[in-house]
């Protein structure tokens, strides 16, 4: 099957902490397809998120958007606003359910009607609608992450990318966000990458699997390649729960 | 013990029926600390809030410096203006010593330190990640910028109150700057002093009472904001 254009292409990417955490040869993430990032604590997944966020700033290595490369100079807003991250650890802000919801279209200067049908919408999905003024800091666990992928779906990014977003969440929460990340009416153009521990969750979301070991990605390929017939050992180890990290 | 009785007596007759030399006391006194605060805090929040964005290993030395300055004497804060103003002092000229201008100089040195380390630690505890947030959303730097300070915003007011209440209460730096000029720059704590040293311990008293509320309001505003909404 014919790849999709390219939204995100990795090279030669290095990234150091007191240790090297970081080092891709080469990535793309092709437009409109969910990759699942797997691999043990410490293989460096979130560092990509970050980096790949502009969080982080790596320490070699070009980065190229939409196919055009950034170098990490210059206003990065233009760029920022094509892509999203929500995190393990959620974050809201201390206002309504509605207000979070609707953060990140005030930012990009959408009318006040097309916000309130934007996050109305959103909040049917992720089954809050009752919940629009209630204050984010009294919402559960679960409520709170759904709330979160409600924001950064809101905007439409290009690049929507998922640290571990359903670490911690009961089932039925579990449920909900798989859901919502594979309703591709509400994300039928955007890439998405998925960190996450669960290998089954990968295999029931992502269209394409990225086993990183050690900073490096190990092995990448379609999710049932990966999952059926591994290439390499690490994967092996790691898919048939023998890795212990 | 019926001495005292009398006095406390005597203030409450005082404020009750808002005697003018005690109501003016009183009223250059909440100008002086108020206009002080308000300065420090356009000083001291943004500053604190770049510090608290800041890598702290890039600010260390600033840092160390500013909780330095939050235990400035207040005795030592007023010799330092009294320098800056007096005749021979580099400021001397604008002939601004014992003015209730010279007196909020003096305040806003004692409570700068104050509102900004105070506001910093707010930030340092939740601003990054509120930042990160805030970007990973498209905000622009200067809507990341607000976003911080409104998710930061009652450690901040906690800072102003805090900074209000020191400088409400002192007395040595308004004393040597001010240099307690009855109706130009006599305030309550210069005032509780002099009354004091004249036996006129009705006045102080009520004085003291009045000092009393305040701190009770301030504190109970504190209070509140420590126990913010969710």
């Amino acid at each position: 099957m014919m790849n999709s254009e390219p939204v995100l292409q990795l090279e030669n990417l290095v990234k150091r902490y007191d240790r090297e955490v970081l080092n891709i040869e080469r990535l793309t993430l092709h437009r409109g397809k969910i990759y699942g990032i797997i691999g043990p604590s410490g293989s460096g997944k979130s560092t990509l998120l970050r980096i790949v966020n502009l969080l982080v700033k790596p320490d070699q290595g070009v980065i190229r958007y939409f196919g055009r490369s950034y170098n990490g100079a210059g206003d990065t807003l233009f760029l920022r606003r094509q892509m999203t991250l929500v995190f393990q650890k959620t974050l809201l802000f201390k206002t309504t359910v509605f207000e979070n919801v609707a953060y990140g279209l005030k930012a990009r200067g959408f009318k006040k009607r097309e916000i309130r049908d934007r996050v109305y919408v959103l909040l049917d999905k992720v089954g809050l609608r009752g919940m629009a003024h209630r204050q984010a800091g009294t919402l559960s666990g679960g409520e709170a992450q759904r709330v979160a992928l409600a924001r950064a779906i809101a905007f439409e990014p290009k690049l929507l990318l998922l640290d571990e977003p359903t670490a911690n969440l009961d089932p039925a929460n579990v449920e909900l966000m798989e859901k919502l990340i594979l309703d591709r009416k509400m994300t039928a153009d955007m890439t998405i990458a998925m960190v996450t521990h669960n290998i089954f969750q990968a295999r029931r979301v992502a269209d394409e699997v990225i086993f990183l070991y050690n900073g490096r990605v190990a092995e990448m390929g379609n999710v049932e390649q990966v999952f059926t017939a591994p290439q390499n050992p690490q994967t092996r180890e790691f898919i048939e729960g023998r890795m212990i990290y | 013990m019926s001495k005292l009785l009398e006095g406390i007596l005597e203030a409450f007759r005082l404020i009750i029926t808002l005697d003018p030399y005690l109501m003016q006391i009183v009223r250059l006194s909440l100008q002086v600390s108020g206009t002080a605060i308000i300065l420090s805090t356009l000083l001291g929040v943004p500053l604190g809030t770049w510090l608290g964005m800041c890598e702290e290993r890039k600010t260390r030395l600033i840092n160390k410096i500013i909780y330095t300055l939050m235990g400035l004497p207040p005795v030592v804060a007023g010799l330092l203006i009294y320098l800056l103003l007096s005749r021979q002092g580099p400021l001397g000229v604008l002939g601004l010593l014992y003015t209730p201008v010279a007196m909020v100089a003096a305040q806003v040195a004692l409570a700068s330190p104050i509102v900004t380390g105070l506001t910093m630690v707010g930030i340092r505890s939740r601003g990054r990640e509120v930042e990160e947030a805030a970007r990973t959303l498209g905000a622009s730097p200067l809507l990341t910028a607000w976003t911080v300070v409104r998710e930061c915003r009652f450690s901040i007011l906690g800072a102003v109150v805090t900074g209000f209440g020191r400088v409400v209460a002192e007395v040595g730096a308004v004393m040597i700057v001010g240099g307690n000029i009855e109706g130009r720059t006599r305030v309550m704590t210069t005032a509780i002093v002099l009354e004091t040293g004249k036996g006129h311990y009705e006045l102080a008293i009520g004085l003291g009472l009045i000092l009393l509320a305040i701190y009770f309001v301030i504190n109970s505003l504190l209070y509140h904001f420590q126990k913010e909404k969710p």
